[in-house]
């Protein structure tokens, strides 16, 4: 019996003189939760905010739980009530899709994972005391912020647009949601023998062969259900910027004399009223729908927090952990960064980063080495024509000589030949990247 | 000489239990660095996920194959296979070529494991 009351007071004075660690360490708890561990607002666990919940917010929310076994709290600020893709966005145009088949809920993140979901959004960020202020007017703390704010459009490049986007009559249609469904609109007005004619902005933009399946899918569905119409795409590019071969193939065999691709057209203005274009060397042209896509940089959110911070566009980030270089503790994912060579602004990218990102954020917090050497993948399928898609796939790996993800010597390629099979695969890769970021 | 006595018998016991401790602490720093593995090993498996799903359980009825639970050297043949162009394939030839030998054996193991 004295022995036994020995045995432990001696035991309590080294655990006392080992500490708290000590205890803790021994209780199991990971090392990694007390040496990196601080946390906002005197909580017991890590605080991640993520913002925006497209395709790099919702998957990089719902990775740090997965990654962390539950162990970090994440919350997603978000004002949409659901998730809408802007991959598939141009089948509802073409009248293949529903916005119902490209809408997913954020309940999986809710019930499933844990992630507190906030429908708000954020106004200001403090770096300094880590903290995003909301415009209902409460504010979060966190330990890491991340960002995945997407694109906002530079509408001074093209005179007259941001009205004539207001008013409703020259959209873009470039963030799936009521634009689809207004362009939609347009295109079933419009009569057969019309023109319908989409602008594209000088890159980086958003999903570069976005635009060329967009007119593919036009030209589709007209053929279907308006056959004397006319696509035409007018390029600020000198040519087309991804699958060129592919789409031009497509375009000579599915709609000759209804599809025309002009290069080195750039827009500099519109005209509403008339539904014209103008360009800084062509001819102006006129179109009874007019789709003109805005030249793009980050999100607002970014540029206002002073994080774009390449050619005041675009957001530098450490590419190990997707770090803003301007703040500290401040991640930036998905179409708002200035890319590494070859890195393309697509959904499948953000949902790559996130992952990377998710994982150094884990370690870090855990205390841990981040990963030296992560690795990204990319495909993007599109389609030509109401079955048949064409990819363009890539492998990126950090290579810590350069700070940078390169592209993998041997890796990647694009399709043989356009398919119905790859059609077939490009709508199970949309399920299956909607389930891998929000179910 | 009793007090030396208890506190020898104390030191002894002090000493017995800081090397426990340190054991303890060994331990979880192993652990921890097995932890650290399985996070960077999740972390590959997941550049596989937008296609075939998170964990490799792919959304039921779709045309990706679902890699949760495959057999490790199956799946690894396969992606030997894909790489070497002996199984033809619309992306995959292209995606296998960017891993090297040991990256997709760590995927291979890791799926395996997933139910």
């Amino acid at each position: 019996m004295k022995n036994t009351f020995k045995d432990l007071s001696g035991r309590r004075r080294l655990l006392q003189g080992m500490g708290r660690v000590g205890v803790l360490a021994a209780a199991g708890a990971p090392l990694g939760w007390l040496a990196g561990c601080a946390t906002a607002g005197g909580g017991s666990r890590a605080q991640v905010v993520v913002v925006g919940g497209g395709f790099g917010g919702a998957t990089v929310a719902k990775y740090i739980r997965l990654f962390s076994n539950q162990g970090i709290s994440v919350t997603l600020v978000e004002p949409n009530k659901a998730f809408i893709s802007c991959p598939i966005s141009n089948l509802v145009l073409s009248g293949t899709s529903t916005m119902a088949d490209i809408t997913t809920p954020y309940n999986g993140l809710t019930g499933r994972h844990g992630v507190r979901m906030v429908h708000d959004t954020v106004v200001s960020i403090d770096a300094a005391k880590r903290e995003v202020r909301l415009a209902g007017g409460s504010s979060l703390s966190y330990d890491k912020l991340v960002l995945s704010p997407g694109i906002d459009m530079m509408w001074k490049n093209i005179e007259g647009l941001q009205a004539a986007n207001a008013s409703g009559q020259i959209l873009h249609a470039w963030k799936a949601g009521a634009e689809t469904v207004a362009l939609r609109a347009q295109l079933e007005a419009m009569p057969n023998g019309g023109t319908y004619a989409i602008t594209i902005p000088e890159g980086p933009y958003r999903c570069p062969p976005g635009p060329y399946e967009r007119a593919s899918v036009v030209a589709a569905y007209f053929k279907r259900a308006k056959p004397r119409s006319k696509v035409l795409i007018l390029d600020a590019n000198p040519d087309v910027t991804s699958k060129g071969a592919l789409f031009k193939k497509a375009w000579a065999e599915l709609y000759p004399g209804m599809l025309e691709y002009r290069g080195q057209h750039k827009a500099v203005a519109v005209d509403a009223r008339t539904k014209t274009v103008k360009f800084e060397v062509n001819e102006d042209v006129r179109a009874d729908v007019l789709n003109v896509l805005p030249y793009m940089r980050a999100g607002d959110l970014a540029v206002n927090a002073g994080l774009a911070n390449a050619n005041a566009r675009w957001c530098h980030v450490n590419f190990l952990n997707f770090e803003s270089t301007a703040a500290k503790n401040v991640h930036v994912i998905g179409d708002s960064i200035q890319v590494a060579p070859g890195m393309p602004k697509s959904g499948h990218m953000a949902n790559s980063q996130a992952k990377v990102t998710a994982a150094a954020i884990v370690a870090e917090l855990k205390g841990w080495e981040i990963n030296p050497q992560p690795m990204l993948a990319n495909v993007c399928m599109s389609f030509v024509d109401d079955a048949q898609v064409v990819h363009v796939a890539s492998v990126h790996e950090y290579v810590p000589a350069q700070k940078t993800f390169l592209a993998v010597a041997g890796s990647g390629g694009v399709s043989n030949a356009r398919s119905e099979l790859e059609g077939t695969y490009a709508r199970s890769w949309a399920k299956n990247i909607w389930s891998d970021a929000l179910l | 000489m009793n007090a030396v006595k208890s506190l020898g018998a104390e030191a002894s016991l002090a000493w017995r239990f800081s090397l426990g401790m340190l054991l303890a602490l060994a331990a979880t720093a192993a652990s921890a660095a097995s932890d650290a593995q399985q996070l960077r090993t999740r972390a590959l498996a997941a550049t596989c996920a937008q296609c075939h799903g998170t964990d490799g359980v792919a959304v039921q009825g779709e045309a990706m194959t679902r890699l949760a639970g495959m057999p490790k050297d199956f799946m690894l043949t396969q992606l030997l296979a894909f790489r070497t162009g002996q199984r033809s394939a619309t992306v995959m030839h292209q995606i296998t070529r960017g891993y090297s030998q040991e990256q997709l054996q760590e995927v291979a193991q890791y799926f395996s494991t997933r139910k």
